[in-house]
Order: C-alpha cells, then sequence, then structure tokens
C-alpha cells in the first residue's frame, strides 16, 4: 500500500438478480495506465460507472488516496479528481468546442473561470490536436474531433485519475493510430489511467497492466503480455476448444 | 456596457408612460410589464434547463394574498418584499421535492401545486366563514405601473447577471446534457434549485404588486392557472433562449388578446390554444430562433 491512487476493495454491483460486477478487488498506482479488459457484457463498464459515481455501488468500497469515494455523488467525486470519457461521446450541442472544453474546468477539480478557463482550454484543443478549431461548431467535426473534444473536456479540470471508457472503439485504421499516440502522450505525462478497451494493439502498447473480467468477476491480473497468454482470459473470450 | 446603457434608456422611456395616458393604454401598460417580469423571469430557469414549470399562478396567488393578508398592518414595500421570501422558499420546497423528477413528471407536478394551495385557502376560508379579501390602498395605476417596471429591471438585471456566472453556465451546460454535468463537478439538484428560486420569488412579488388592482381577492382569481399557461406561452412566442426573448412575444400577445376578448370575450381559450399549435409547429424557438435562423441564411449567403 506504498502509492496506490485507486483502491478497489470487493466492489459488487446488483441489477435485480443479475450480479452485473461481483467483488472486484484492484489497485492503480500513481503514474500508472491499466487496461480493464474483458467479453461485452463482463461489466467492465458497469465498474467504470461504479468508480466514476454515475451508479451507486451494492457493496463493497472504493477509495482516492486513502479516502473513500464510493458512495458519494458523481459531482463530489469529479471534484476529488475522477474525470471520465463516456462509452458513447456525450457532448453538449448547444456549445461550440472550446465551451466544451471549458465545461470541464469551472466546476471540476482544478477550478478556472473566465479568460483563464478559455485559454486553458484553448491550450488542451492544441494538446489533443484541435488547435485553432474552438469556434467551430460540433456538427462540423469528424467522429475522431469529437472523442478529442471530450478528451480534452475530462483533462480541462486537472485530474488525478483519468477514466476513459472505449475511447478508442469506432475509429478507422488511421486514426486508431493517431488515439494511440495521443493516449501514449498522456501516459508519458505521467497521468494515472483507467482504459476499458477491446483494441489490442492499444493495450499491447499502452497498458502497464492489465485486469481481465469475465460475468462480472476478475479473472486474471498482470502485464498485457501475461495476461493475454492466461489460460482463463482464452477460455473466456474464446471459449474450452482454444485454451 | 452598451447595452446597459440603452435597457436603462428603454426603461426611462416606458416609465413616462403613466405621464401620456391614464386609461386605456396604461392599463395595457401594466399588463405587459407584469407579463413581461412573469415570462422573464419563467424563462431565467426553463429556457435553460428545458424544465417546463407551471407553478406562476401558485407564487403568484401567494403574492396576492400576502398583501391581502397583511396591508392593513404593514407598509405596501415591505409586503413585495416579504412575499418575494416567501415565494423563494416555496420554490426551494417545490424544487427540493419535484426536480429530481424529470420532463413530464415536473410539468404535472407544477400545475398541481397551484391547485393545491388555491384548495388549501379555499378550505381554510370556508372553515372561517371569510369569503374574500378586500385590499384597499391609495396606490392607483400609475403605481402599480412604476413598481412593475422597477421589478422588471430587477429581473433583466438578475439575468443579466446570471448569464455572466458561474451558475448560469451550468444551468446551461444541465439543459444539454445531466449527465456531464454531473461529471463535471457540477452540483445539479443544488443548481436547479436556486435558479427555480428566482421565478418564484418574481412571480410571489407581482402577485404582492398587483393586489391592489384587484381590490376584491378570493383563491379562483388569484390562483387562476391559465395564468401559468399564459407566461408559458408568451415566453415560447418570444423565445426562451434569449434575456429580450419573452418580451418579443409578450407584446404582440397581450394585444392580441386584448383584441380577441373586447371582440369575441368568449373565444379567448381558443386563441390561446390556436397560439400554442402555431408556436409549436411554426415557431418552436420563438421569434429569437426564427431571426437567428435569418441571420444564419444571410451569413451563409454572404460567404457564398
Amino acid at each position: 500500500m506504498t502509492n496506490h491512487v485507486l483502491s478497489l476493495r470487493g466492489v459488487t454491483k446488483r441489477f435485480g438478480g443479475l450480479v452485473a460486477v461481483n467483488g472486484m478487488d484492484f489497485d492503480v498506482a500513481e503514474h500508472e495506465v491499466v487496461g480493464l479488459l474483458g467479453p461485452n457484457g463482463s461489466g467492465k463498464s458497469t465498474t467504470l460507472n461504479l468508480v466514476s459515481g454515475a451508479l451507486p455501488l451494492t457493496s463493497g468500497n472504493i477509495t482516492l488516496w486513502g479516502s473513500r469515494i464510493s458512495g458519494l455523488p458523481a459531482q463530489t467525486i469529479n471534484r476529488k479528481g475522477v474525470s471520465r470519457t463516456f462509452q458513447l461521446v456525450r457532448l453538449l450541442p448547444s456549445m461550440n468546442v472550446r465551451e466544451n472544453v471549458i465545461v470541464g474546468a469551472v466546476f471540476g477539480h482544478r477550478r478556472r473561470w473566465g479568460h483563464d478557463a478559455s485559454e486553458h482550454a484553448d491550450h488542451l484543443l492544441e494538446r489533443v490536436g484541435l488547435g485553432g478549431k474552438g469556434d467551430m461548431s460540433l456538427g462540423q467535426l469528424t467522429y475522431i474531433d469529437t472523442k478529442r473534444v471530450e478528451l480534452a473536456r475530462t483533462l480541462a479540470s486537472d485530474p488525478k485519475v483519468l477514466l476513459l471508457d472505449e475511447w478508442l472503439a469506432g475509429l478507422n485504421p488511421t486514426e486508431l493510430q493517431i488515439g494511440i499516440t495521443l493516449i501514449k502522450s498522456l501516459r508519458d505525462e505521467g497521468r494515472t489511467i483507467i482504459l476499458v478497451e477491446h483494441v489490442m494493439d492499444a493495450i499491447r502498447s499502452l497498458c502497464d497492466r492489465c485486469v481481465v473480467m469475465a460475468a462480472g468477476t476478475k479473472i486474471a491480473e498482470g502485464t498485457p503480455t501475461q495476461v493475454l497468454s492466461d489460460k482463463e482470459v482464452i477460455r473466456a473470450y474464446l471459449g474450452d476448444d482454444d485454451a | 456596457m452598451r447595452n446597459l446603457i440603452l435597457a436603462a434608456l428603454a426603461f426611462g422611456i416606458c416609465a413616462l408612460l403613466p405621464f401620456g395616458d391614464n386609461g386605456y393604454w396604461l392599463g395595457l401598460g401594466v399588463t405587459i410589464a407584469m407579463f413581461t417580469t412573469l415570462a422573464t423571469s419563467w424563462a431565467l430557469f426553463s429556457g435553460p434547463t428545458h424544465y417546463i414549470s407551471l407553478a406562476t399562478a401558485a407564487f403568484f396567488g401567494v403574492g396576492t394574498y400576502v398583501t391581502g393578508l397583511g396591508i392593513d398592518t404593514l407598509p405596501f414595500w415591505s409586503l413585495v418584499g416579504l412575499a418575494g421570501l416567501i415565494g423563494a422558499v416555496l420554490a426551494a420546497l417545490v424544487g427540493l421535492a419535484t426536480l429530481r423528477l424529470s420532463g413530464v413528471y415536473f410539468v404535472i407536478f407544477t400545475l398541481g401545486l397551484a391547485e393545491l394551495v388555491r384548495q388549501v385557502i379555499t378550505w381554510v376560508q370556508n372553515n372561517t366563514g371569510q369569503k374574500g379579501l378586500y385590499v384597499l390602498t391609495d396606490l392607483d395605476e400609475a403605481g402599480i405601473y412604476w413598481w412593475l417596471l422597477g421589478l422588471a429591471a430587477a429581473v433583466f438585471l438578475t439575468g443579466w447577471l446570471i448569464g455572466r456566472s458561474r451558475l448560469g453556465f451550468a444551468l446551461r451546460i444541465i439543459g444539454d446534457d445531466e449527465t456531464v454535468a454531473a461529471h463535471s463537478g457540477i452540483n445539479t439538484a443544488r443548481a436547479k434549485i436556486l435558479l427555480f428560486m428566482v421565478p418564484g420569488a418574481v412571480a410571489a412579488m407581482t402577485g404582492a404588486i398587483l393586489a391592489p388592482r384587484y381590490v376584491y381577492i378570493e383563491p379562483s382569481l388569484a390562483f387562476a392557472p391559465i395564468l401559468s399557461f399564459q407566461v408559458v406561452i408568451m415566453a415560447l412566442l418570444g423565445g426562451a433562449s434569449r434575456l429580450w426573448g419573452p418580451l418579443v412575444g409578450v407584446i404582440p400577445f397581450t394585444f392580441l388578446l386584448e383584441t380577441v376578448s373586447s371582440n369575441f370575450p368568449n373565444q379567448t381559450t381558443l386563441v390561446i390554444g390556436i397560439a400554442f399549435l402555431v408556436i409549436v409547429y411554426l415557431l418552436p424557438n420563438g421569434f429569437v430562433g426564427l431571426l437567428d435562423r435569418v441571420l444564419r441564411r444571410t451569413k451563409a449567403n454572404e460567404v457564398q
């Protein structure tokens, strides 16, 4: 327990009779990029929703720097320094690109307002590769650019932990390379990131460590190479014959 | 800054109306000032959040009763303040109870609220044997007009300040996507309740100011649900996305209602209904939306 930023202990989520997440335990160290993997419906996104406060836990607890964040509303968790993107990009249609990024800067972990926030937003847009596009409306953006705007918004509050929910999903091969490079640059800045991801290339090149889930339970944990050759993991993805 | 000076100038000119005419036009001026105040404050909350509130009549009625009950013991100005305070507290309570609800549930609850308060007052009156209240003051039509104008100016100033504040920005985000708002660190419930208190207070103050005009008040008059609908229609006709939007709806609609109710007194409700259909079908974003569309098109033509 030296420098764990985020710890999950016995985290469980039940939807009626369905146990979506069952007793998850794992830790995330500072400057670490942890991949959360698993077949569809294994509870990855639900786990992320529990961390960000989008859903309440059924039992267990989650701590950020040793203080409990489970049970707190999403806005409080965000203010404590956990920021996220959404599986389906969520931007604010009535605002332009710059305003969409400012949204993340005004009320979150580190707060800015007015000219300061606007400058910070422009700086972040530059950072994610959208320099000079601040005045555009959302309708003028390509798919990957909308993802960039959302990423810039989550970065705008200087979060301690970044949660990326399938940020690379749906990109074409060229965009995917751009996307991986972008996330890698965040990693090189020393950010702490949990990413839910399906793209194997991304997992190999980005993650320090992976946690693999199947049917709501953790089935493996280790470096990408370790978990991707793990028998349980192969069985979960491909069935018994290939294990 | 220029806008502020222009607005102050416009209010100054409006304030001269009672010196020009003391009868028909002043009466119309009072109606316009009343609906401007109500519709503008309504749009401050409902514009960005898209929560349609039908509680105007409830707050308005409470305001008239504050004046009705207190006029013999307290000075008029303190009653207006008191009504604002009670309106704000009532709005906060309603907000706590309902703003977690969304969409249609909120609409129904606010509509029911006016009816609830009206029934409670009627019940109290039936049990005490009292039927209505006389409000007798030396405040004349011009006085009422100036009070309303002052309140309208305060509403515009408040709206302008909110629009530049973090609270105003938070409300726009909530209106677009409440999930994103919460995940950006916004206490959505608190922001909504705070802003809902503004139209609550303003409607109660408007009611308090107008009570002397009615002379005799009773529940069915003070809490008439039609008021809530008129405010919504006027605000939507003008456009709730801009501060000055509702004003653009209030003026033509007041003239329309005036003409209809003097020529066809039995068809007033019909006109309101038709106006509502026209707005929904032809002007979903009001005159403001229409203007924006025209401006965008001319701009696009220039580019070509």
